[in-house]
């Protein structure tokens, strides 16, 4: 082959290669791409074989892939989202102000209500704390929480997935649940260095163990292909309607029992799956505009030490409240008594028999005998005062009525007698 | 920079770019893609990664160009969202070759060209990503919503006209 080489030109040697050559040269595009899409087959397998869905994260090497983008656009997307932040604190916090006095009027106001809730809820939580202990049922609550900022979305509205600015260093890990105090996000789905991926619940992989706050019906939601949160695995119960709160369940090991998660939006028949009904949830916290949610990183059995003391806060309000209106009925009480001995007093009837002189007559000795029955007063037979000018409306003064004889005389008669009409110059005695 | 003699309308045609432009611009509209439907949520209908492997596919008129730009384009998008590392790579890469292959055949500076290539490439798009989701990946309840995706299209190619025209000036042979 080497002797016969140098004997070669330039045109023998692209015509000893020319098959392939020109197959490779033809095809050139083709192969690129056909070589490309095989490859990214290839990658697609890998990540299927791990069995993970796309709510889960990832496999080792396929973090890092997405751990290497996320730390390209994440410096961008923490600095537009620190230049945003700090535009919006400036104007708020310096520029506009006008309704601030109002608002603080308005808040004040509502820190008073719900003080008075709190107080109203003190008592059926410590009643729940008793029947808990009596059943021996393990409440978690949530104990430590890490806020951090939404800098980022995935970009795409088939994947609901938000970027927030704290990551391993806080110690975040997957399957932390994501919150807003309005309510449920999601959960974490990776942790990279300082970022993590958090999945929201309308995402079509991600799914939340629920319960129907007042039929207290056990669902899950999910996200459905339209971006909207929805219940799907339920059949139709005439019990639910629509405006019913739904709470987390505390069934999925992510999520602490008792967050709310939305209302019921709409019910109508599931169209793919004739027994279910797809009832569409209304989320509780404004999923397409988060800017801060709050990282559940560890809960209790107990209550939280700040929570003790806002409950006892709320039971010492509550006890304040039940003796102030303890009092008050009982001045309320002690008014009335005092109104009706007022009343007794003025109203000669229900006096006691007094003597001409005002001593007080003897009782009666009927009345004093507790063996015979009480008369009622119904019966009790009025004394009247004597009239000081007596007429024939004056009790006493008409006569029984067997005393009276029809067209005889009458001696006081109650009606009065006509009145003498103006003479006639007809009238024959005159 | 090296002077090029023009031969043929195909090199007439094919447009080079500057490296940092060819690298920043596709990062810059995959980083506006994460940023603009947080502010602004129903922004999420754009899709800027899929203008710019359009635009430097047409522009290069090198199917190979494309097909490399696309899937860069496409594995990047995807590593920032919780699917499958490949799904938009893949799909990306397919309509780089497409666009760059028909830069040949058709006049691509051209508006009404512009708007009806970009309106069928995402639909095309559409339906790769379906394709790939139940065939590929067996995920059978996957469901598309063809209003929304026609609507998408008809949103991004009017959104084409001046992000072409902004991206024509850099090209590094005007």
């Amino acid at each position: 082959m080497h002797s016969a080489a140098p004997n070669l030109s330039d045109n023998g040697r692209r015509s000893l290669f020319h098959p392939m050559e020109s197959f490779f040269v033809r095809y050139r595009n083709a192969l690129v791409l056909l070589t490309i899409l095989l490859a990214q087959t290839l990658l697609l397998a890998v990540q299927v074989r791990d069995l993970r869905g796309p709510s889960q994260p990832d496999g080792r090497k396929v973090t890092l892939l997405r751990s290497w983008a996320v730390a390209i656009v994440a410096p961008f997307e923490r600095l537009t989202t620190f230049t945003g932040t700090g535009v919006r604190a400036a104007w708020s916090d310096y520029i506009d102000l006008r309704r601030t006095r109002q608002q603080n009027a308005d808040l004040q106001k509502e820190v008073a209500r719900l003080r008075l809730e709190q107080a109203e809820f003190a008592e059926d939580a410590a009643q729940g704390r008793r029947l808990q202990s009596l059943l021996d049922f393990r409440q978690h609550y949530v104990a430590a929480t890490v806020a951090a900022q939404v800098i980022g979305t995935s970009g795409m509205d088939s994947s609901r997935v938000l970027l927030i600015d704290k990551g391993a260093d806080y110690k975040l890990q997957p399957d932390m649940p994501v919150i807003t105090p309005d309510g449920i996000v999601g959960k974490i789905r990776d942790v990279f260095p300082h970022t993590a991926q958090v999945l929201e619940i309308d995402d079509p992989s991600s799914g939340a163990g629920v319960i129907l706050a007042s039929t207290r019906i056990r669902a899950i939601v999910r996200g459905g292909p339209d971006g909207r949160v929805q219940i799907g695995n339920l059949t139709a119960d005439s019990r639910i309607k629509p405006g019913e709160v739904v709470l987390t369940s505390g069934g999925d090991q992510v999520f602490p029992r008792g967050l709310k998660v939305g209302t019921i939006e709409s019910i109508a028949p599931d169209r793919d799956r004739q027994l279910y009904t797809l009832i569409r949830i209304h989320p509780a916290v404004n999923l397409s505009q988060l800017e801060e949610v709050l990282v559940i990183t560890g809960t209790q059995p107990d209550l939280p030490p700040q929570a003790q003391q806002d409950l006892a806060t709320g039971e010492a309000t509550a006890a304040d409240q039940k003796a102030a209106a303890d009092q008050k009925a009982a001045a309320l009480a002690a008014e009335a008594q005092r109104a009706a001995a007022l009343a007794a007093e003025r109203l000669p009837s229900l006096n006691a028999a007094t003597n001409p002189d005002g001593s007080p007559a003897a009782p009666d000795p009927a009345a004093a005998d507790p063996s015979r029955p009480a008369t009622d007063a119904s019966t009790t037979k009025v004394k009247a005062t004597p009239a000081i000018h007596p007429d024939r409306y004056s009790p006493g003064e008409t006569p029984a009525a067997a005393d009276l004889a029809p067209g005889g005389n009458n001696p006081n008669p109650a009606t009065p007698p006509p009145a003498p009409t103006p003479t006639s110059p007809k009238d024959p005695q005159r | 920079m090296a002077t090029r003699s023009y031969t043929s309308r195909r090199e007439l045609d094919e447009h080079t770019f500057h490296p940092a432009v060819a690298v920043l611009v596709p990062v810059a509209f995959i980083i506006l893609q994460a940023l603009l439907p947080r502010p602004f949520p129903r922004l999420a209908i754009l899709d800027l990664p899929l203008l710019a492997t359009i635009f430097f596919a047409v522009s290069r008129r090198s199917p190979i160009a494309g097909t490399l730009t696309g899937a860069a384009i496409g594995l990047l998008q995807d590593a920032l969202t919780n699917q499958y590392i490949g799904i938009n790579g893949m799909t990306k890469a397919l309509i780089g070759y497409a666009a760059a292959s028909i830069g040949f055949k058709v006049d691509v500076d051209n508006p009404r060209t512009r708007i009806l290539m970009v309106f069928a490439f995402c639909l095309l798009q559409s339906a790769l990503l379906y394709l790939i989701h139940s065939r590929l990946l067996g995920q059978r309840d996957i469901q598309i919503l063809w209003l929304h995706e026609l609507l998408r299209a008809a949103v991004n190619a009017a959104l084409a006209i001046p992000v072409f025209f902004l991206l024509d000036r850099t090209k590094a042979d005007e």
